[in-house]
């Protein structure tokens, strides 16, 4: 069946629970009254020439400017080889939509997903916990105004900039190799007054020099 | 190791589970965490397995270790920026990620790859789904015991992974695809190395097939074993080789054709329960093996149909679809991947949606946990061939 007569079934079917097909570009799709969902998801599977049997996915959308997140579901049917996209829109500040696990197992997981993810309640759900995030985890991530809570448990979700702290390295690197330079060169003025008796001053000052920029390059911490 | 007598009939969910327990003031029974880090759970997953002996009573898979929030960085960089994340999503089959979130693009866009861009696409994925498909059942050999099988399996793939560097760059992040077409043409003269890789695998999956795919004890280890009725299958979303194993003959190439594929012959391997009943461990393992001689059909015709022409469309620097939704899926090595892109007119997507073959895969292992021996629950993972990061994105 195509797009169109099934929507016409379903509008015969259920009046005005089921809404017209959409107009939009890309894939077309059908909007359901919340509280009708379980019913048209069941009348799909279930009636003789629709029969969805597969439900590819459910997933959500959150629009916060409409105050709704939008449940899709991507329904198929592998026996007629014909697809639906359906849509409920649930209420933003409590989302609750009832559970469609008794018509497709698929649901469980994909349901828990959106719960984990979106904080949509599916009533009736058989094991409604999180399944990506750890179960005290705070805030439903996919939400358009979700904010970092700035890390779990003291691991942290920002680092410094690797620049910076590559930058930074470099200059402590720096100021290592010319304090052990000063500190080579005080040394060698210390022991230089001997020999300067008897030769003129500058080879002394340029010899101890050399050797140290190469050493503290090796003792640098792994 | 900790042992807790405290009377407890459930598993405790709760995040002290990580530890040794009895339940129920019964001896015999415990629960172990069969993971996260265990070879056999192919990735980092834990499945709490409530045993008693032998015999599992329930396991629970615990998924989530290895999210990464990718769904939401679709929400945070550019449509064109998102490719190399689809990368991470399946690291043994990216080229398909690269190629679904690609397609699912198009189609808002309303636009098309050009034919020659389609057939490289393709010979590209066929590629990849025959290494993506050699270490699953590599893998799945070494599961149940058998060692050297993995070792021809990885030999086979390394193969691939080289023509697909000398294609792209890349051994497994490929990047290779982009909206609109591929990112190079084929290289002068890889066609032919394809073609000679081809030869030297036609005639391997015979030596395959003697060495283990019908060898005795691992068709008696395999057969019979986690049987997924036609129906359940179908009730549990199950996609790819894992729905094709229960007797379903159901492709996205063949039944929902995207690219180039409506222009080859070949066939859509099902299980048959040659050895034991339909849908079983064994088929879901056979039909892989076959899956590979029919990419290979795939990729001769292709090559030798390949078009000459351009290998992208034009595409603007800012992608901007108009506002709108467009789904976009390809069969991946493990099932459908689907791609659900709702789209605000921006130059990024309003909202992201990846589902996996490997998450519906993950579905179902509860279902088939009672009362199988703990053995089998390895049989059952393996044959199933999830991917952690693909569950988890």
């Amino acid at each position: 069946m195509t797009q169109e007569e099934l929507c016409t079934q379903l509008g015969a079917q259920f009046g005005d629970a089921v809404g017209a097909l959409s107009e939009t570009k890309g894939d077309r799709f059908v909007t359901v009254k919340v509280e009708k969902i379980v019913e048209v998801c069941a009348y799909l599977k279930t009636t003789v020439g629709c029969e969805f049997d597969f439900c590819r996915d459910i997933t959500a959308v959150d629009w916060p400017a409409r105050k709704v997140i939008e449940v899709v579901y991507h329904l198929y049917s592998v026996t007629h080889r014909h697809g639906l996209v359906l849509k409920v829109e649930a209420n933003r500040e409590a989302p609750a939509v009832a559970t469609v696990e008794g018509v497709w197992k698929a649901a469980t997981w994909l349901e828990r997903e959106i719960y984990d993810l979106f904080g949509v309640n599916f009533t009736g759900h058989s094991d409604l916990r999180r399944i990506l995030l750890p179960d005290d985890w705070v805030g439903y991530p996919l939400r358009k105004d979700y904010q970092e809570a700035g890390g779990y448990h003291g691991i942290g979700n920002t680092r410094p900039e690797p620049l910076v702290q590559l930058a930074k390295a470099t200059d402590e690197v720096r100021k290592a190799i010319a304090a052990e330079a000063a500190a080579a060169a005080a040394a060698a003025a210390a022991a230089a007054p001997a020999p300067a008796v008897v030769e003129s001053a500058p080879a002394p000052a340029a010899a101890p020099a050399a050797p140290a920029p190469a050493a503290p390059s090796t003792e640098r911490k792994p | 190791m900790s042992t807790d007598t405290t009377p407890d009939t459930t598993i405790d969910m709760n995040l002290d589970r990580h530890i040794l327990r009895r339940t129920d003031g019964n001896d015999e029974e415990i629960v172990v965490n069969f993971g996260p880090q265990h070879p056999s759970t192919h990735g980092v997953i834990n499945f709490v397995t409530q045993t008693n002996g032998e015999v599992i009573r329930r396991s629970v898979p615990e998924i989530g270790y290895l999210h990464r929030g990718l769904e939401k960085i679709g929400e945070l960089v550019a449509y064109p920026g998102y490719m190399p994340f689809t990368d991470r999503i399946d690291y043994l089959a990216a080229m398909f990620a690269n190629e679904g979130y690609a397609v699912a693009v198009e189609r808002l866009l309303g636009i098309e790859a050009p034919p020659r861009a389609q057939y490289i696409r393709a010979i590209s994925c066929e590629l990849c789904r025959i290494a993506s498909h050699f270490i699953s059942i590599g893998t799945m050999a070494q599961d149940i015991g058998a060692a050297t099988p993995l070792t021809h399996a990885l030999r086979e793939r390394e193969a691939i992974n080289d023509l697909l560097e000398e294609l792209c760059g890349a051994r497994l992040t490929y990047n290779f695809h982009r909206i609109g077409g591929v990112a190079f043409d084929v290289p002068a003269g890889w066609t032919d190395k394809v073609l000679r890789f081809l030869d030297h695998l036609d005639s391997y999956i015979q030596e395959w097939d003697r060495l283990i795919t019908f060898n005795k004890i691992f068709v008696k280890r395999l057969a019979g074993v986690g049987v997924i009725s036609r129906e359940k299958a179908i009730d549990y979303g199950l996609v790819g080789p894992n729905l094709r194993g229960s007797g379903v003959k159901f492709d996205i190439r063949r039944d929902m054709p995207y690219g180039a594929y409506s222009d080859f012959e070949f066939n859509i391997p099902v299980g048959a329960g040659k050895v034991g009943t339909v849908g079983d461990c064994w088929d879901r393992f056979f039909v892989r093996v076959q899956e590979v001689v029919e990419s290979s059909k795939i990729i001769r015709q292709a090559i030798a149909k390949l078009p000459e022409g351009d290998i992208q469309a034009k595409v603007a620097r800012k992608v901007k679809p108009e506002a709108g939704e467009a789904v976009g899926q390809v069969e991946s090595a493990r099932g459908e991947m689907l791609y659900y892109i709702v789209s605000d007119g921006s130059e990024k997507a309003y909202r992201l949606r990846v589902r996996t073959g490997s998450f519906m895969a993950m579905g179902i292992i509860e279902e088939l946990s009672h009362g199988i021996m703990v053995a089998d629950l390895i049989a059952i993972i393996a044959s199933l061939d999830v991917v952690a990061p693909e569950v988890d994105r």
